[in-house]
């Protein structure tokens, strides 16, 4: 890209103070551009980053300043069985509700991306789980997956499906199958819409092109469709695979972690450990082992967008 | 190291496919009418009745007296003839609930206000100013969007307290801005990248100072982008949750999704009237919002993954 600003002629000036010099500077004028910014990141974000890691090598308690404690956190959660069936959650909760969203939400996008009666409002309707705050939708959920006066059951039970209730959120397998089933609720009008505005910009008459040699309606997808999408794609499920990774409000909403731990996610169970139980130290260290998911998730999107770049020929610009 | 996932899509085509007209029928003609009944429109009102169905059935049981509700076998579950306003009434008169809103709207709309401008300078100063190691900071801002506030919590938790936050409207209004900056600075540097930059060529030959080029043509130009982000990060404060409830405690300073899963949520059989009252209470207004700005919070949504 041509750079832009355009460098001024030098100034012929007797006094170099800080004004003239703010004026003119295109470095020193952008570092005062950049500080408002900057120090919010830098406080709130980079510095409790440092903080947490630190924090989860010592012992700190809520009203209790902590001591440097090595890694004695991270062997006692390595033993600690809630520990792992928490990463095991969260794992299967990461994997599976992504696969639902990307396919439901890539199906979702085709569809709206046809020519139809409605379109905008349909488009606009879609959308607004994702509005909604989270925790009031997964209220409703609660409700809806309750124990006694579910709908769902009632329905089930009059279609003759099933005999008695479900207990949806208090038998362990169903339990996750409703968390995750909310989670792909929330998440699918994300995708689909996010992806649908990648959809609009491939040029129709590659379709018409293709339809003409005989390509049937798969070879489309597969050979037009899902190529140029691709880096959408991956920008999408990376962030969608990132904040279901850390989810929390879901989960405390509806579930708490419960029934018997099933659904505690690293993130409530950081939560429970740290802010209920008080063991801040603790707490940091399994928020802290997030990290090493998370990055691992970066990676693999980013080395994924990296190798598309270089087999399509383009300079890393 | 500094390049970012940039697709070729560019923003502007996104921002002008709204007002689009689309005459062309598509290739949709090859398809028969009844293939099109399988294939398009009978999934896809499946999907949207599964997405609407939990407000339907949020709604309706905000106005249902409350022997409806536990009752399912005497009343017709899904619809009431003699729908009750009790709920809403407890909401607003017996409860802290225009308390909790006030509350929500200030912090959001501090949060915002301070995120934008600080986004608008930090923008601009990487896309137009580029000094040196613009690329790298643009890069470090997207790596701070991808750090989750589940992360954080609780070592800020400890920074709120020192500070002497607890407990406090401020704690919210200073933290959320580390959700808010990165994704508003995306967007503003996608659409800042947009405004044609012979203006300010112009400007800085007529003698404009980078301040009054800013102020009186990059950020009038950037309207619609700036609302787009005012709008997104307003539903994101609205949406935040682990913040809230971990550096507020006394129920009259909770924020609406807090209170209402904290304040709501006791043993009593009957609550689940006022509960979904309360739930679409908080709702509604950004539902509202959202009907009145559909267009500028899908930009905000698609630009910010595409840059």
């Amino acid at each position: 890209m041509a750079d832009v600003a355009i460098p001024r002629a030098k100034p012929q000036m007797s006094e170099d103070n800080a004004w003239t010099r703010l004026k003119h500077n295109r470095n020193w004028l952008g570092f005062w551009f950049m500080v408002p910014a900057m120090a919010f990141l830098i406080f709130f974000l980079a510095y409790p980053l440092g903080l947490g890691i630190w924090l989860s090598f010592t012992d700190t308690r809520i009203g209790r300043v902590g001591h440097f404690i090595a890694t004695e956190n991270y062997e006692w959660l390595w033993d600690d069985s809630i520990f792992w069936l928490s990463v095991f959650n969260t794992l299967l909760y990461t994997f599976i509700a992504s696969a639902f969203k990307f396919a439901i939400g890539l199906y979702l996008a085709l569809l709206l991306n046809e020519h139809m009666p409605f379109k905008a409002m349909l488009r606009a309707m879609v959308l607004i789980p994702f509005i909604v705050p989270t925790v009031l939708s997964a209220l409703a959920f609660w409700w809806i997956f309750d124990s006694q006066f579910s709908i769902i059951s009632w329905s089930l039970r009059h279609l003759g499906l099933i005999s008695q209730n479900i207990n949806f959120l208090g038998d362990t397998t169903w339990a996750r199958i409703c968390v995750i089933f909310a989670n792909v609720w929330r998440g699918v009008p994300f995708v689909a819409i996010t992806l649908l505005a990648g959809l609009q910009t491939v040029s129709p008459s590659l379709y018409e092109a293709a339809t003409l040699d005989g390509a049937t309606r798969w070879q489309n997808f597969r050979y037009i469709t899902y190529p140029l999408l691709t880096p959408i794609i991956a920008v999408v499920m990376t962030f969608s695979v990132l904040f279901t990774f850390t989810d929390f409000q879901l989960i405390w909403a509806m579930t708490r972690g419960g029934p018997v731990n099933a659904t505690h996610l690293m993130a409530t169970l950081s939560y429970q450990r740290a802010i209920i139980a008080g063991q801040l130290g603790e707490g940091a260290a399994i928020s802290s082992a997030m990290i090493p998911f998370l990055l691992a998730a970066i990676m693999v999107s980013w080395f994924g967008l990296q190798r598309r770049k270089w087999q399509q020929g383009e300079s890393n610009d | 190291m500094t390049d970012l996932p940039a697709s070729k899509v560019d923003l502007k085509s996104v921002l002008s496919s709204p007002s689009r007209v689309d005459h062309s029928e598509g290739m949709s003609y090859l398809q028969s009418v009844p293939r099109r009944i399988v294939t398009l429109y009978l999934p896809l009102a499946i999907i949207v009745f599964i997405l609407l169905f939990p407000f339907y059935w949020m709604a309706l049981t905000s106005v249902k007296p409350d022997e409806q509700l536990l009752d399912l076998d005497k009343y017709n579950p899904f619809w009431t003839w003699n729908p009750t306003f009790k709920h809403f009434h407890k909401l607003l008169f017996e409860s802290y609930y225009p308390h909790w809103l006030w509350n929500t709207m200030y912090v959001a709309i501090c949060a915002t206000v301070l995120s934008i401008v600080a986004s608008v300078f930090a923008a601009y100063a990487i896309v137009r100013l580029r000094y040196k190691g613009a690329n790298l900071v643009g890069g470090l801002i997207f790596l701070a969007y991808l750090v989750p506030p589940s992360i954080l919590f609780i070592p800020l938790a400890t920074v709120v307290y020192q500070y002497g936050l607890f407990d406090s409207p401020l704690a919210l209004i200073l933290t959320y801005p580390t959700i808010l900056i990165p994704f508003s600075t995306w967007l503003l540097m996608g659409y800042f990248k947009t405004i044609p930059f012979e203006l300010e060529e112009c400007a800085l030959i007529d003698g404009a100072s980078r301040w009054q080029i800013l102020v009186k043509i990059v950020v009038p130009l950037a309207i619609p982008g700036l609302i787009s982000a005012f709008i997104f990060c307003f539903t994101l404060c609205w949406n935040e949750f682990i913040y809230a409830l971990t550096f507020l405690q006394s129920t009259s300073n909770k924020t609406v999704p807090v209170a209402i899963v904290n304040e709501f949520v006791d043993g009593d059989i009957y609550r689940w009237g006022s509960l979904m009252a309360g739930a679409l209470a908080g709702s509604l207004p950004l539902v509202i919002l959202y009907a009145f700005f559909v267009e500028h919070y899908v930009s905000a949504m698609t630009g910010a993954v595409k840059e």
